[in-house]
């Protein structure tokens, strides 16, 4: 048997708009990947492709071997969904609502009571569950929509932007929660937050412009960014080249860059090809030799850089 | 089927849930109360029988009253979003949309049931033929699903149930108008045809209602009301694939 999920040349057309093209990728039991792209790059559309919401244009999705669009039911039966924005129906309690989630999902009588408690447990409802849906704070409702979704504890987990609009105490147990379930599953998640995809996913694909750009670890898109440890050091005109002397003394001239510079002030990008931490070597330096520092920066940019990097010509046509 | 009933279920328990229903129910019986007894001439009518008074008057009430259920039934599931969440659970097309009618043919047969201290009445005022009555009321019930069938249909062409409101109204009168006596001349002169007319006539709520409820039950009529729900649910199922995605 091949993957858990395999996606091949996935395309969707809405008119005149090619939301998704040729998207493909397989993933395995245990992965957790993390799906990036900015606004309107197609995740959604592929995650809406992906859970049987919408036929593909052209190409295939498969989950657990079934075909999504000819052998919809078997593969329903494995996904759990949280679409964009956690569409709930507004009238019902929590406690309606995931019981008919348990009913329509099989379960009966007892088991129905049982897979509720369970999945309320875990996503802390317990104080909620006779309040209409529409009364709940955003962070509550997320997490009915999120309890939903793992109530069948699915093989297959498909969060669209699972943590958006939660405040950081939330954003923090939803992660932990992902994290929890990771084992066996597989479990795919969209997201606009770079730290999360540095805490919770063992793989990352970004898409651009309905295009796949990169599929790799988050550690090795990190190491694509030049700035990946560098440090800024900021200094004042007149000492500009005896500071960039110095540091081409240390690490060689080709890894000091010099910024765009503002007023008296320049700045100076000191990276090493290893892209080793280099900043106590620096500042040691700067002691020793006493430069006038007008600031010392490790450079925190990593992701953020190399997403813009990549997602940027995209985006412009 | 298990899958159909638990979706049923949701459904009608979903019309209980907030004062709709109730408002719905309330203003259901008051205006049959009105119009059988101001408009219909219920005593003056001297016989003891629901037919004229009550019965007529159903093909006029439900061109307003059963847009005001189905309109929201695809309309709101659409505009909340929730569609996605319904569309990829382990059920099929047929089986949504079958569930949603369903539930609200029986939400309108419970409001039609609760007329039934008007059938108290008119027994307590004379002795009616009572198998005429359940006749008719069946006759209502199943017309009552053909403008539900029709009215779900086009809730699911717009997110907005105002419009979905409206729009019913207006097809559910082009199922109407052709079947009134007071159109019968004005057919006749335009269409030159005795046979044309005859089929535009039957395609009239009116015509098939009217032998119903007097008692009458033509296989004909049962067959068109029940294809005509058929008809509408498939294209609605069809409107529904189409949409979705808007
Ligand atoms: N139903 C639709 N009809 C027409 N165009 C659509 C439809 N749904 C999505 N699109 C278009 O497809 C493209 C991809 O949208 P999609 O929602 O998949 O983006 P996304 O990557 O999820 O973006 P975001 O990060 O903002 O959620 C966009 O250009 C969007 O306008
Ligand atoms: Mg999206």
């Amino acid at each position: 048997m091949g993957a858990m999920i395999e996606i091949q040349n996935l395309q969707k057309r809405f008119g005149d708009i090619t939301a998704v093209d040729g998207v493909s990728f397989d993933v395995d039991r245990g992965e957790v990947l993390g799906f990036l792209g900015p606004n309107g790059a197609g995740k959604s559309t592929t995650m809406k492709m992906l859970t049987g919401f919408l036929p593909p244009s052209g190409g295939t999705a498969r989950v657990g071997g079934h075909d999504i669009t000819s052998d919809a039911l078997a593969a329903k039966r494995l996904i759990g969904y949280l679409p964009e924005g956690a569409p709930l129906y507004p009238d019902m309690t929590p406690e309606g609502f995931l019981a008919f989630i348990a009913e329509i999902r099989g379960y009966r009588g007892a088991e129905v009571r049982a897979r509720v408690d369970d999945v309320v447990q875990k996503v802390q409802l317990q104080k909620v569950m006779r309040q209409p849906i529409e009364t709940l704070s955003k962070g509550f409702k997320r997490r009915v929509g999120l309890a939903q979704a793992i109530l069948h504890d699915p093989q297959v987990l498909v969060l669209d932007e699972p943590t958006d609009g939660l405040d950081p105490n939330q954003k923090h147990e939803v992660r932990g929660l992902i994290r929890s379930m990771q084992k066996d599953k597989v479990i795919i998640l969209s997201t606009h937050i770079l730290e999360e995809v540095e805490a919770l996913c063992s793989r990352v694909i970004i898409i651009a412009g309905g295009k796949l750009v990169v599929d790799c670890t988050p550690a090795q898109l990190a190491a694509k960014s030049k700035w990946h440890n560098a440090v800024r050091v900021e200094i004042p005109k007149t000492e500009s080249a005896r500071v960039g002397a110095s540091l081409a003394d240390m690490f060689g001239s080709a890894a000091v860059e010099q910024l765009a510079t503002e007023d008296d002030d320049v700045s100076l990008l000191v990276s090493t090809k290893e892209r080793r931490s280099i900043l106590s070597e620096i500042s040691q330096r700067a002691q020793s030799e006493k430069w006038k520092l007008d600031g010392l920066h490790v450079e925190h940019g990593k992701l953020d850089e190399v997403f813009r990097e990549l997602t940027r010509p995209t985006v412009a046509n | 089927m298990r899958s159909t009933l638990v979706l049923l279920k949701r459904e009608l328990t979903g019309y209980f849930a907030t004062p709709v229903a109730y408002v719905f129910i309330c203003i259901f019986l008051l205006l049959c109360g009105i119009l059988t007894f101001y408009l219909g001439s219920f005593y003056e009518n001297g016989q003891a029988t629901l037919g004229p008074a009550f019965f007529e008057f159903h093909p006029i009430l439900y061109i307003v009253l059963i847009p005001a259920i189905s309109m929201r039934l695809w309309a709101e599931e659409r505009k909340q979003g929730t569609i996605e969440l319904l569309m990829t659970l382990p059920v099929t097309l047929p089986q949504l949309v079958i569930s949603k009618f369903a539930a609200a043919w029986i939400f309108a047969g419970i409001a039609l049931a609760l007329t039934f201290p008007l059938w108290l009445t008119v027994n307590y005022l004379g002795d009616p033929d009572n198998g005429v009555i359940v006749a008719s009321y069946i006759a209502s019930w199943l017309m009552a699903g053909g403008y539900l069938a029709l009215g779900a249909c086009i809730s699911a062409i717009t997110k907005n149930q105002v419009i979905a409101f409206v729009l019913a109204v207006i097809v559910s009168l082009c199922f109407l108008i052709p079947g009134l006596p007071q159109v019968a001349g004005f057919l006749e002169s335009t269409l030159h045809s005795e046979t044309l007319v005859e089929v535009v006539r039957s395609f009239s709520f009116m015509t098939h209602f009217g032998a119903i409820s007097r008692g009458v039950i033509d296989l004909r009529d049962l067959i068109f009301f029940a294809s005509l729900i058929g008809v509408f649910l498939f294209m609605n199922a069809i409107v529904i694939e189409l949409k979705k995605a808007d």
